[in-house]
């Protein structure tokens, strides 16, 4: 039986391959006004960019940068037409070019996106994860001391980050779900997948230049020291309307429990992590944070009609297991984190912006990313449900339902408030450090 | 191919249980809740009404007669036999694993080889449940598998690097489909899971029936 290579560590940067203990940390988004002093800003930067040989969850690093490129950025940094017309068209088409396709309508819609999010001149990200706030703030001052010395390398906008503190283990999201349960473990990069979780996947699903599920893996874009153990991240910035899903919860349960129960019922997960089709009654939050258990369960056999997941759930839209096929086509690596202040709990709405902002690796956007949003998240037929999308994450107008499985009768929420808005979002290039150097030492004819 | 949660009873409208809904359409096209009137469709020349853009390009609607397509292109020289030969390796790929393609969410397909003057040309013409846009690559990963691509190299356009080229591949068959300009369903907007369900029925209960007497 034929190998795959083992994927080269020394070259991919960490971002999708190993994930620090980080509790903050910063997205900056940028512009290069000539193409001469973007390649000097990453010349001297290449150096602090973490390799996934380099960066273990296990080391006591305190920072971690990673840095990826919009179409627009490649060109701006000097690659010729040529070049970029052997990447993927939906690459340099960008995320705000194809909203429609996602779903990214109304509210959503990059005619209101901010901070330079949608726009041509968004050329960079250089994304930084640090211990702490403190760690955060020291490498906040060092970047902005040197873009100083980069004259035109202009900050767009950027994005502060951190953890959210929480009474219970594990990293959870403002709505108080438990996050990070979901993680593809790749070959070649020595994870174990956890039960549940299906076998591993080939590297080429997520990095350019390696067999893929299907096969060989598509031809490299051009030059291939660019593009060879690359990925392609998609940016999200993701309000989450605490308030109004808090309030929905009240008007929909009488009590405590009942309210867990309907937020349960959007996820398909008690907000403990516990998974409804193992534990349909009540929440089990010492099944929600075993790594061992959590995923340990299918669909088809164990909830065909939904009766502990409703089909329509976020997570059984995510992920529908083996109630799809090609699923192994369909993974991607999620990393990012929340922004913005935690809402007491009991304190009303109080405008302020908070949410997940968080990037979507893979090595194909119109296969893995593209397909999730258009043909899970916000498809009105997925699983013949005919008026429904994904209810936590889903473009919502309050024109859509929510169906809960039950015995006797379903229940039926009609007219789902939006429970979050897409402020924001970008596709990025994702180089090998080969790549990143290759950029930095550009010449324009 | 849709992702298929196994069908309930529950899921799909019943005029029994539940009060019709208002199906949200945003052109003024045929209801697609009534089975029992046949409906005729008329597409405009593009193949849709309004343009809704999909992953791929513009997305067909649904018509009384569903989703589908007509792929229509030339064979290339010499290579008739081979093309009609493929007839016999489907038939005996499905009878070895009969529900080999049940992912596609096919009611039929139609193979037709034709001369009109201009030369052999072959059409694929398939009528199936799912929106072709969204699950493209699942059939194309399909069609690889059983062995279905194989005759499609048969045919002019076809890319050469079609093992590592799935947008070349999805783009073949978008460039050859001919989209209908007339759609017609005598029992319109029904599924092949619909049809099934109603079979098995009819069966159990005739069988009940029989038992009866």
């Amino acid at each position: 039986m034929e190998t795959s290579p083992t994927p080269e560590l020394e070259e991919i940067q960490h971002f999708l391959v190993s994930r620090p203990a980080a509790l903050a940390a910063r997205y900056e988004f940028l512009t290069f006004r000539t193409p001469a002093s973007g390649r000097k800003w990453l010349a001297g930067l290449i150096d602090k960019v973490g390799t996934a040989k380099a960066v273990h969850p296990t080391r006591l690093d305190s920072r971690w940068v990673t840095i990826a490129f919009t179409s627009n950025g490649l060109r701006a940094l000097g690659v010729d037409e040529d070049a970029l017309a052997t990447f993927p068209e939906e690459f340099r088409q960008g995320m705000a070019a194809r909203a429609d396709i996602l779903g990214a309508t109304g509210t959503n819609h990059p005619d209101n996106w901010r901070g330079g999010m949608g726009s041509d001149d968004l050329h960079a990200v250089i994304i930084l994860f640090a211990c702490d706030d403190k760690e955060r703030e020291r490498c906040r001052v060092e970047h902005e001391k040197y873009l100083t010395q980069h004259e035109g390398v202009e900050v767009l906008s950027t994005l502060d980050l951190g953890a959210i503190p929480s009474k219970r283990s594990g990293a959870h999201e403002h709505f108080g779900y438990r996050d990070r349960l979901s993680v593809p473990a790749i070959e070649g990069m020595g994870d174990e997948p956890t039960p549940g979780s299906g076998k591993r996947i080939k590297a080429g699903e997520f990095f350019l230049g390696y067999p893929d599920e299907e096969g060989e893996g598509p031809a490299l874009p051009r030059p291939e020291v660019l593009s060879n153990n690359g990925s392609y991240i998609a940016y999200m910035r993701l309000e989450e309307h605490v308030g109004a899903f808090r309030d929905f919860l009240k008007q929909h349960g009488k009590t405590k429990d009942e309210q867990e129960l309907v937020a349960a019922k959007l996820m398909g997960r008690w907000r403990s992590g516990a998974p409804l089709v193992l534990s349909p009654d009540k929440d089990d939050p010492e099944l929600g944070g075993d790594m061992q258990r959590n995923n340990d369960f299918n669909y088809k056999e164990m909830d065909p009609h939904g009766y502990g997941c409703p089909l329509g759930a976020h997570i059984r839209r995510m992920n529908p297991r083996d109630t799809a096929v090609n699923m192994e086509r369909r993974r991607m690596i999620r990393r990012g984190g929340t922004y913005g202040p935690a809402l007491p709990e009991d304190a009303p709405e109080d405008g302020v912006e908070r949410g997940i902002a968080a990037f979507i690796g893979c090595a194909s956007l119109v296969r893995q990313f593209e397909f999730a949003m258009n043909v899970w998240m916000n498809d009105k037929t997925f699983h013949e449900l005919g008026n429904e999308h994904d209810p936590i994450c889903g473009t919502q107008d309050g024109s859509f339902d929510f169906t809960i499985p039950k015995r006797p009768v379903r229940k039926k929420i009609k007219g789902l408030p939006q429970f979050s808005t897409l402020r924001g979002g970008a596709y990025f290039f994702l180089p090998a450090i080969k790549g990143l150097r290759y950029l930095s030492e550009l010449e324009t004819s | 191919m849709a992702t298929t949660a196994v069908p309930t009873t529950e899921s799909r409208k019943s005029p029994t249980t539940e009060t019709a809904q208002p199906v949200e359409r945003e052109v003024d096209v045929p209801t697609q809740n009534d089975w029992s009137t046949p409906q005729a469709m008329a597409i405009p020349k593009e193949g849709y009404f309004k343009l809704e853009k999909g992953r791929y390009g513009a997305i067909y609607p649904r018509t009384p007669s569903n989703y589908g397509f007509s792929v229509i292109a030339k064979v290339k020289p010499g290579r008739e036999q081979a093309v009609r030969d493929y007839g016999k390796t489907i038939e005996a790929a499905v009878k070895g694993a009969p529900n080999v393609l049940a992912p596609l969410k096919l009611h039929y397909l139609r193979w037709v080889l034709f001369d009109v003057g201009s030369g052999l040309h072959f059409m694929y013409q398939g009528i199936f449940d799912t929106d072709f846009d969204k699950y493209i690559e699942d059939a194309v990963a399909l069609f690889n598998a059983t062995g279905v691509t194989t005759v499609f190299t048969n045919l002019e356009g076809w890319p050469e690097d079609w093992r590592t080229n799935n947008p070349a591949v999805i783009g073949f068959f978008r460039e050859h489909q001919a989209p209908s300009f007339l759609e017609y369903g005598e029992y319109p907007y029904v599924t092949a899971d619909e049809i099934k369900k109603a079979l098995k029925l009819k069966e159990t209960f005739s069988g009940m029936l029989d038992l009866m007497q």
